[in-house]
């Protein structure tokens, strides 16, 4: 069997925080991914939820080389590529492309559209000069822009053809992987509608793959074909889209999908809410055993003191002493 | 009688581009204890209607103008400031979206609770404090008297936000203003806010006016629906008959730009072409009629108003029949 298009194994990215006081005090570690693993074939969607400070931003940016890890590999094909250095690393750059939530920060107000869409090819040292603006109209076109716009600054469009610019620009290194960071919750529902259409129209057409980072669940069912859901650094499910929608079996995957508001009133209405208790807890300082263990409504139902001191590995499907148990 | 009646508001605002018309003629009336869900996208003109009803509209550039605004049986347009000030936080008040923006981050929670009471109800400060420790306590803020002393940033997102409803809710209003009230927050963080909001507006009978753009919030929280585009009111109805049979094409194409969490998911979208229109340049006729799949030469020709469609419901679309027979077969 050749190796997946990308293979995270074993992530781990932490930071300093906090300054070490004058009389040599300790700095705090923030465990902002703690053991990430997962794998993405060629043409599919990974989902990747949470929520805000679960880790699923760190863990795109260290996978693209954004952040060094702090350790684990990522393989892309079979090949390491998170110890590479910055030149060898090249070639895998404009392989994995990423997409960013805000629209208005993520591209540079002073560079023309032209500008920003060639910028790749001559970084790259792709296509010849006069070709490269060809290209930049194509890649309009592909994204349902008017290639005679290729002129015009980014604050001469709205918020949602700012995001198909950004994600004319991903496309422009013809890339097999693109990182979608929030790519449409910025957008109105209308737009947003527009960008989901067109992002699964080009997956069609040019064969990506998508590591889709969001936390709006209905989104994600919608676009993805397996769904990782992470809580404080760590994935504590991971399953194929319908059987985690259907059939979730982690009890924070439970209580999230419980919390999404549905838009039909009768539903609303009838149901009963896992409602959680409390905040996120920080990464700073995450819970001993289980890290979900103080927001459980389930840990009653595992016997002993085990969801207090023992960490659940991530089994077949997701990590809870009571998966273990079944 | 309603608590609260707005008969044809305009908000305008005279811009080097030319006059934004932000609210066109919009009316509706809340009653108590209900909640009236306001939906639409950005630039729809939801939070200008909120602000306008505060007094909140920054004058220049803004001028506001109504047939009437009239809360149980005053004119807010005709209080002056003070009086204003006398109904603002005390009978109306108003919860915003982003909580780290509209907390003071100079005073601690306690000192910005304690002082909504001793401007409206003139007690004491222990009383205040007393008061302000008990509200924390209702929104379910665990030890509510060592919040009283921290500084807004050292509080999660989620607890902000509590404080901003404990801050709404302290002199128990009869008209509470919501903006986007949980847009901020995560999903479980969100689904505690709301169910508390519930409960409150349960306990105190209180009004709700929910500015959201979340078709979901909206479902689970109004008893009816005002869906506004472009400055205009599009369509009124109760929730349930809205998300069952909605009769504009704008309502239609919201609902079909949702993803859910059960039924097809192989399927487009069925996204609303184009985007929302510029409001200083808005197109001549009916302003959704550019995004339109029903549109017909008449919608060309003015801008419709807002036809009654009996049994509470009204749709601002020369096409409301042809929609309405051609959703017909849909449970």
């Amino acid at each position: 069997m050749s190796a997946p298009l990308l293979e995270v194994q074993d992530l781990h990215k932490h930071f300093e925080v906090g300054s070490p006081g004058l009389f040599g005090g300790q700095r705090e570690v923030l465990r902002a991914v703690d053991g990430v693993s997962f794998e993405l074939a060629r043409g599919e969607t990974l989902g990747l939820v949470g929520e805000s400070g679960c880790g699923k931003s760190t863990c795109a940016r260290t996978l693209v080389g954004l952040y060094p890890p702090t350790s684990g590999r990522v393989m892309y094909e079979g090949e390491e590529i998170s110890n590479l250095s910055h030149r060898d690393r090249a070639p895998f750059r404009r392989k994995i492309q990423m997409i960013f939530q805000d629209p208005y920060a993520s591209l540079d107000p002073r560079q023309t559209v032209s500008s920003i869409l060639t910028e790749p090819l001559r970084i790259h040292r792709l296509a010849r000069p006069r070709e490269r603006r060809l290209r930049a109209m194509q890649l309009l076109d592909a994204v349902g822009l008017n290639p005679r716009h290729i002129h015009r600054f980014p604050h001469e469009f709205s918020g949602g053809q700012r995001q198909r610019i950004g994600i004319a620009r991903a496309l422009a290194l013809e890339p097999d992987l693109i990182i979608c960071d929030e790519p449409v919750s910025a957008l109105d529902v209308s737009i947003q509608a527009q960008v989901v259409n067109l992002l699964g129209e080009l997956q069609e057409r040019f064969d990506l793959a998508y590591l889709f980072i969001a936390h709006d669940l209905a989104v994600v069912r919608h676009i993805c074909d397996r769904v990782a859901v992470m809580y404080l650094g760590k994935v504590v499910e991971i399953a194929e889209r319908d059987a985690l929608f259907d059939d979730p079996r982690h009890p924070y995957t439970r209580a999230l999908l419980s919390a999404v508001p549905h838009p039909d009133p009768r539903i609303e209405r009838g149901r009963q809410r896992i409602v959680l208790e409390g905040d996120v807890p920080s990464p700073l300082n995450p819970p001993t055993g289980c890290r979900f263990h103080p927001r459980c409504v389930e840990r009653g139902n595992v016997a002993g003191d085990r969801c207090e001191t023992t960490e659940p590995a991530l089994g077949s499907r997701s990590a809870c002493h009571l998966e273990a148990e079944v | 009688m309603p608590i609260l009646d707005v008969q044809n508001l305009r908000v305008r605002f005279e811009t080097h581009h030319g006059v934004v018309r932000a609210v066109d003629g919009v009316s509706f009336s809340l009653e108590e204890g209900e909640t009236l869900g306001l939906v639409g996208e950005s630039g729809s003109g939801k939070s200008v209607t909120n602000l306008a009803l505060m007094g909140l509209i920054p004058s220049p550039p803004g001028v506001v103008e109504a047939d009437a605004m009239r809360f149980e049986d005053r004119d807010l347009l005709g209080l002056s400031d003070a009086e204003l000030r006398s109904v603002r936080g005390n009978e109306i008040s108003m919860i915003f979206q982003d909580p780290m923006t509209s907390l003071n981050p100079l005073l601690t929670v306690g000192r910005q609770l304690t002082e909504v009471l001793e401007v409206h109800e003139r007690v004491s400060r222990r009383e205040a404090r007393r008061r302000a420790a008990a509200g924390l306590g209702d929104v379910g803020i665990p030890e509510p008297e060592r919040r009283l002393d921290q500084y807004p940033h050292e509080l999660s997102g989620g607890m902000r936000q509590r404080v901003m409803i404990a801050m709404g809710l302290l002199c128990r209003p009869k008209i509470l203003l919501a903006d986007e009230p949980t847009t901020a927050l995560d999903v479980t963080i969100q689904a505690q806010i709301l169910e508390l909001m519930q409960k409150l507006q349960h306990e105190y009978g209180t009004a709700i006016l929910l500015v959201t753009h979340d078709l979901g919030v909206v479902a689970g929280m109004s008893d009816r629906v005002n869906v506004m585009y472009a400055g205009r009111l599009a369509e009124t109805a109760g929730a349930i008959e809205l998300f069952d049979d909605p009769r504009h094409p704008y309502t239609r194409g919201l609902l079909g730009s949702v993803p859910r969490l059960s039924g097809d998911t192989d399927a487009d979208l069925d996204s609303i072409m184009g985007s929302p229109p510029d409001l200083a340049d808005l197109p001549a006729g009916c302003a959704f009629r550019p995004r339109c799949t029903f549109e017909t030469e008449r919608c060309a020709a003015e801008a419709p108003p807002l036809f009654d469609l009996g049994g509470g419901r009204s749709s601002a679309c020369l096409e409301r029949d042809a929609l309405g027979q051609h959703h017909g077969g849909a449970q």
